[in-house]
Parts: structure tokens; sequence; C-alpha cells
């Protein structure tokens, strides 16, 4: 039996970017707010140090920083006729744990969308007609638009002190910025990143073809920064171990680097750790909810009551929880009836291997950052025109290798190259210096399909005997095509950047549960215009219980070709203002249905 | 001071999980940023003496396996003597032997490739098993002489044979030729602590200035080989105080 808690005003599920986000915002209006963290704390000064922060094996390999696949897992199968196995340890994709979540691992690269990005059902329809998108494709428009979100990628920006080079500045095209992106109100709060040669040298290559190459926008600091929190940040050093790892020099945007010391100094706000919840609780009419129950690290279960939940974990296990609570229908790919699990997708990441002379080129790969790179945007969402092409999607490229890391990077070698003996070790010597590989060079879009989609699975349980979410997703021939037209143009760079051997890698099908692409998880509780085709409303609450908000990428109606980090910054903003500005002065549903 | 203490509390194989989620306690956090001092512990160096799982036929195996697939050439050692085997020992010692962390649930059914590795018996286990296999298939095949014994062409040929899967150790073909060759790579290249990749000669070797935390100065010196050695955590100053 659950031992009930004190009733607070506003409980949060997960205290990663968004949890932290909702957290600060709820907790300025003078509520009382409690976020509930599966995993532990955690904070630069004590947990990341610069002595052994850097440490491939614990951190990479071993995935000291994450969710514990013994703690939980899902199933996985291509589709239906195949019974789905568990995800016995990780690899297409990483699932955080702890405060600070995904902000806490992730490389930093803070994109924002393409304005046709939220409308994309009806720009690709108006454009190239309803016949030109596969019949079993199921995008939507998000309901909001870019104008509607970019004060609020402003906000998260300037949370995060985001280095880059703004391309459109209130519609007036930037030098050496991205021409391709929505205009900005201002620019970026620091100046972009320096870059090591080889990112340099890409950026050459791809101006020698007639694009227009900009550095990517990064949430590693080119300077120090203060935020408009007070919260102080140092500059990168480049030191190579950034995404998988914590950042032991205050230079990565994270939840503890940008607002969790603004946040712990609120009076109303306290956070329980090693405390995960495990349903959200519904009164008799099924139509509110009433707080959420959790079961802490003594295994003791308690249940916090609330006026209003926040529904912050990761992804995967929003939609676990609401399927778990029972909010809303259930979606069911025969019929296409129901909403939660619908339109699930990922990335569509390619790749190419770039062997340089040696006796002429020596790139240092060890000096990186995470979101360092080079990048061009001609081939992204609808920036081109794909008439001629037969897909419709597409993603941003460039060099964005972010480490030169011994484990990770010597999986780059020539084809041909034996997997052991004195052969590889010589090939493992001859091209650390001299080869550029990015794993996720080509960074594509993933649409969504009738048949990629999240449920139960009806044989495996996690610890407390709950069945494990299922993934049935694979590639479509849409996504295969559009990776083999970018990777082409991909390889091409490297060819007028002077490599002698370049060994293009596109995606392709079946999705591999194996393969790390990117942990861009997206979809399952999408955004809609109306109740039927989703599970939350323009302001990411839920269609069937008011006071609950659905925060993150599960909000994704589809992926984009951009990693999702700065939309999901900008749409807890959103969310959160109109919680803020709306909803508290009139608890109710924001759009009627 | 108060390390040393804490490092003999630390058990050799707790080292790589030692801040781990799962024995952590549920804690209410208000009021301002907790601060608990060296709560991360650093790894623990690894003695490379004696063996922490292998018997000592196991481990002459594992020596001599490692040393073929990564074989020493006159700058740089081979898998044996750079510490691999100590390495795979302390490693299989530990919760990655276990597979502590990862979802070991039943059913174990074989799936598709994409499906990912199903295996039911963890990575000690596998090893346990697999070189008892080899061992007997040497002995089988070579009259009577274990693995470490042979001739570098004849364990050249049975690494071969494991490959392809013509010998069909382990779970299921080409399995431990997989896990060992992959364990044996994270040796050669992990950070020293861990008791393989000893001197960094591995590093050294392509090139690697391992645990540095600073390039600033050397971002924008393009096409610049650079100069400094490689250190390891255990070389950091922050360690000799």
């Amino acid at each position: 039996m659950a031992r009930k808690l004190p009733p607070k005003d506003v409980v949060i599920i997960g205290l990663g970017w968004t949890g932290s986000i909702l957290a600060h915002e709820l907790a300025q209006e003078g509520l009382e707010v409690v976020a509930i963290e599966r995993g532990p704390w955690r904070d630069t000064a004590t947990d990341f140090s610069p002595a052994f922060a850097q440490d491939e094996l614990r951190y990479r390999l071993r995935h000291e920083l994450f969710l514990r696949p013994a703690q939980m897992s899902l199933t996985f199968r291509n589709n239906r006729d195949q019974t789905a196995l568990p995800v016995r340890d990780w690899g297409a994709f990483m699932l955080g744990n702890g405060v600070g979540g995904g902000g806490l691992h992730w490389n930093a690269e803070t994109w924002r969308f393409l304005p046709t990005d939220f409308t994309l059902k009806s720009h690709l329809v108006q454009r190239y007609g309803q016949k030109f998108l596969p019949d079993d494709m199921t995008i939507q428009d998000w309901g909001v638009t870019y104008g509607e979100l970019e004060p609020h990628y402003d906000r998260f920006e300037y949370l995060c002190g985001t280095s880059g080079q703004a391309g459109n500045l209130k519609g007036t095209i930037q030098a050496g910025g991205n021409p391709f992106e929505g205009p900005r109100s201002r620019p970026y709060p620091t100046p972009a990143q320096k870059q090591p040669f080889a990112h340099t040298l890409f950026g050459k290559g791809a101006a020698d073809l007639g694009y227009k190459p900009f550095p990517q926008p990064s949430g590693n600091l080119s300077q120090a920064y203060t935020n408009p929190l007070g919260v102080e940040m140092g500059r990168c050093t480049y030191c190579g171990f950034c995404e998988w790892f914590g950042c032991a020099n205050y230079s990565k945007a994270s939840p503890q680097t940008t607002i969790l010391p603004a946040l712990l100094r609120q009076p109303n706000f306290t956070a329980r750790t090693e405390c995960e919840a495990t349903k959200i609780l519904l009164d008799k009419s099924g139509k509110r909810a009433t707080g959420v129950l959790f079961v802490d690290s003594s295994g003791a279960e308690w249940e916090q009551p609330a006026e209003l939940v926040i529904l912050a974990a990761f992804q995967l296990f929003n939609v676990q929880l609401l399927m778990l609570s029972g909010i809303g229908q259930r979606y069911d790919p025969l019929t296409g009836e129901g909403q939660i699990g619908r339109n699930f997708s990922h990335q569509t990441v390619s790749a190419a291997m770039a062997f340089f002379d040696k006796k002429k080129f020596n790139f240092n790969p060890f000096v990186a950052s995470g979101a360092i790179g080079m990048c061009i945007d001609e081939f992204n969402g609808d920036n081109f025109d794909h008439g001629p092409h037969g897909f419709v999607g597409g993603g941003y490229m460039g060099n964005v290798q972010s480490n030169g890391r011994p484990l990770e990077t010597m999986t780059a070698l020539p084809p041909g190259t034996p997997q052991w003996g004195a052969k590889w070790k010589e090939a493992v010597r001859d091209t650390y210096l001299s080869t550029i590989y990015a794993g996720s060079g080509v960074h594509g879009s993933c649409y969504t399909y009738k048949t990629n989609y999240l449920d139960f699975d009806p044989t495996y349980k996690d610890r407390f005997g709950r069945p494990l979410l299922r993934m049935t997703m694979d590639f479509h021939d849409n996504e295969l095509k559009m990776s083999a037209f970018l990777t082409d143009r991909y390889a091409e760079i490297f060819k007028a950047m002077g490599a002698q051997q370049v060994v293009k890698k596109p995606r392709k099908g079946p999705y591999d549960i194996t393969q790390y692409q990117t942990s861009h998880l997206c979809g399952g509780a999408i955004m809609s215009a109306t109740p039927k085709d989703g599970a939350v409303n323009r302001y990411l609450q839920s269609w069937d219980v008011p006071n609950l908000f659905v925060q993150g990428a599960s909000g994704f109606p589809q992926n984009a070709g951009y990693n999702p980090t700065g939309t999901v910054g900008a749409l807890a903003f959103w969310s959160a203002g109109a919680i803020r500005s709306q909803y508290l002065k009139h608890p109710g549903p924001l759009v009627d249905a | 001071m108060a390390r040393p203490n804490r490092r003999k509390v630390l058990s050799a194989m707790g080292l790589a999980l030692a801040a781990s989620p799962l024995s952590a306690r549920a804690a209410v956090i208000e009021g301002g940023m907790p601060w608990t001092p060296d709560r991360t512990q650093p790894p623990q160096p690894v003695d490379p003496k004696g063996w922490r799982y292998f018997t000592q036929e196991e481990a002459e195996a594992v020596e001599a396996l490692v040393d073929r697939l990564i074989p020493p050439d006159p700058e740089t050692p081979g898998g044996k003597d750079i510490g691999c085997a100590v390495f795979i020992d302390r490693q299989v010692a530990g919760p990655y032997g276990s597979a502590e962390a990862l979802y070991m649930s039943g059913p174990f059914h074989d799936g598709t490739k994409q499906q990912g590795p199903q295996a039911h018996d963890p990575p000690a286990l596998h090893y346990r098993k697999a070189l008892a296999a080899l061992d007997k298939y040497c002995r089988g095949s070579f009259g009577d002489k274990p693995f470490a014994a042979l001739s570098d062409q004849q364990k050249d040929q049975i690494i071969a044979d494991l490959e392809s899967g013509k010998v069909p150790l382990g779970a299921k073909p080409g399995s431990f030729f997989k896990q060992v060759l992959k364990d044996t790579q994270q040796g050669f290249f992990a950070d020293p602590v861990y008791g393989g990749n000893r001197d960094m000669a591995a590093w050294k070797m392509i090139g690697f200035p391992g645990a540095r935390y600073d390039y600033t100065d050397w971002v924008d010196r393009h096409n610049e080989r650079y100069p400094h050695p490689p250190i390891g955590i255990a070389d950091h100053p922050d360690w000799k105080g």
C-alpha cells in the first residue's frame, strides 16, 4: 500500500532538460513543485573530475552514466511477423539515467528545425501532390509553427550559451551562417567554436563544390558565458570526451551547468532521486490526474498527489507510462486507430570513411568537441527539389567527428583490412591520424509509417513484473533512397578535399537494434490538431487528461534531419509559457477538442 | 588523506560500476546543490600479478590468443606483453563478466541479426565453456597439445577457423571469436589503469595523447603533429598528492 505524501501543486516525472525547464518556470509562479527522478543525482564538481572523466572504457563502453538494461529495457522486432526479443544491451540508441537525463551525455548539437518541418505534410502535398508520398506514410503537421517557436528557441539557446554563426537574422541572410535556417531574432549568444584541421578542410571542400558551409551550432562553448539565470559556464577545451561523458569543465550545456543551480535555490522546489514513477493516477472519471505513484530504491511505494502532472521522461518512457496509466487509446496498426504508440521514428544516419595520404595529412582527431564540425544544409528537409529523386526528407551533412578515442576511431579501416593479426595492427597504426570518419556525418530525417509503432510486449517483463515496451520498426524505401542520395553527395565533398579513398556507408535496411545511429527516438505521443490524430495538443497538453502535459520528443509527429534537443527545449519553454499565461488562470483544455 | 582508505574499500572487481545506480539510495534534494566530496571514485589501478578469474591453463590459452590477435612487432608489444589477458581476466571477474547491468530475463531465443545478441551465458561463463572446448579441440587435433603449445601458424589457423565458424566453440559459431577479439582490442586501447595498454604503448603506436583534457592551443594548429607523449588516468598530476 502506497504511503501518501503531502500534496504539491506540480509533480514532474524526470529531471532532464524538459523537467528542469518546466520545474524552473513553474516554481517562478510560486507553485510548490516536486520532481521524481529514476536515477541518481549528478553534478559536475562531484561526478566529473578532469582527473578521470576521460575514460573510454568506463563511460563509452561500460555505459556508466546510462540506464542499465537490467533496470529497464524494451523488446524489438522489424515487423509484425517476427517475435520481438529483448534489447539485452544498448546499441542503436543510448538511454540516459539520472538528473540531467540525455542533457548530460549529449554532444550538445543545438539545431533549430526548418520552418517547413513544422508544416511538413501540407507543405509537401502542396509542392509535390499527395501521390508523391508513399501510401503508408503517416507524417503530420505539428500544429505549432516556426514563427511561434522562435522566441522559445531563442530562450533555450540563451539558456545554453550556444556557440554559432547566425545564417538568417530577421530575414537577412548572413555570410558564414546557415542560409537555410528560419529567421532568428538575434545572433547566437556566443561566437562559433574554432574548427580543427579536418573540419576546416571539409568546409573548404564543400565551398569548392558551391555549397554554403557553416559551423555546427554547439552547446560546447567557445568562450565563458553567464546565462540569464546567472549561471556561469566555462570555455570548451576540445578534450574529445564529450558525448557519452559528463563534462568536467562546465563547458557543455546541460541542466547541471545552466539551470539546476538556479532551480535548487527556489525554496518551493524539491527533487526526489532514485525514485521511479510507476503510474500516473487518475480520478474515477479518468479525465483528471490526481498525482503520481513511485517506488524508491528500497522498494517502498509512495503516492505524490498534485494538481498538475508534467511527464518529462525520455521519449520511450513517456509512451510507456501513458500506456501503463491507461491514458489515451493504444495504437492499433491494423485499424490505424488509437494514439499512444503511433508515429514512432528515429533517425536515418549514414556516413563515409575518408582515407587521406598520411604523409600529407595529420588531423589530430583527438582535438574535438561534441558539437564540433562544419556542415552544409543544402540537402536537408525540402531545401532542394525532391521531384526528380522520388523521395522526401533529407538531412544536414558535415564533418562532425567529435573525438579520436581509439576504440571508437579504430573501426574506420580501409576495406579488406583483416579483423586481427599483424595487418590489422599496421592498418590501425597507419590510418589513425589521417582518416576522417564521423559516424553520424549525414544526419537524415526519419518519417513515419503505419507499421512503425510502440506497444506492450506480451512476454517480457520489467523488474516490477510489468510488460516491457515493444518496438516494431523498420526502414522504408523512402528513407533508404534518401540515405543513398545524401551519402553520394557527402562522399563527393571528401573527394574534393583530396581524400585518397572514400568508402560510402549509406544506411541499409533492415533497421538494426545493434547499430548505433543517434539517441533521437521520437513520437508515440504526438502533437496533433485533433484528438483523433495524436496524444497531445499544440501545447503538449494531453487531449484525454487536461492537467497532464507530456514534454519532449515523444510529441514529434516525425523526425527532421537535425538533432532534436534544440526543438525539445523550445517546445518545453513554449508549453511552460502556455501553462503560465493560460492554463493556471483557467485550468482546463487549452484547445477545444 | 581519506583517499587511500577509500581505495582499499573498493574491490578491484567493482571499479567500473562503483557508483552503480542500483546500489544508490533514494534522496530528497532541496535548498541548494548537494555536495558530497569525491562522490564518484576514480578507478583503482589493476595489480597485474596473478589471475582473478582464469585458471592457470585458461590464462595461458588467453595469453596465446591475444598475442596472435595482436602480434608483437619491433616497435609495439603484442597482446600478451601489453597486458590484454590481465585486462580480460579482471573484466570478466567483475560486473562485465557477470552481465550484471544487462537485461538477462528469459525466455532466451535466437532471433535475427538485427535483434542483437541473445546469449544466455554471460561473458565469464562464455570464456569458461569456450576455453574448455578449445582445449579439447586442440588436444584432439594436435597430439594432446593445448592451444598455447602450438606453433604460431597452427594458432593462426585455429583463430581463422574460429572466425569463420568452422571450429564451432562458444554459444554460436563465431561467437567466441567475436568475444575475445572485442575484449582484446579493448585491453589494447583502454586506459592502462585497467591492466592492458602497458606503458601506453598502444596509444604511442597510433599517436593518441590519452587522458589530456585541454587542446585549446592546438585547435587551430592545422596539419601539425601533436608532440607531447600520452598520459593515463593514473599518471595525472592530481593523483600524486
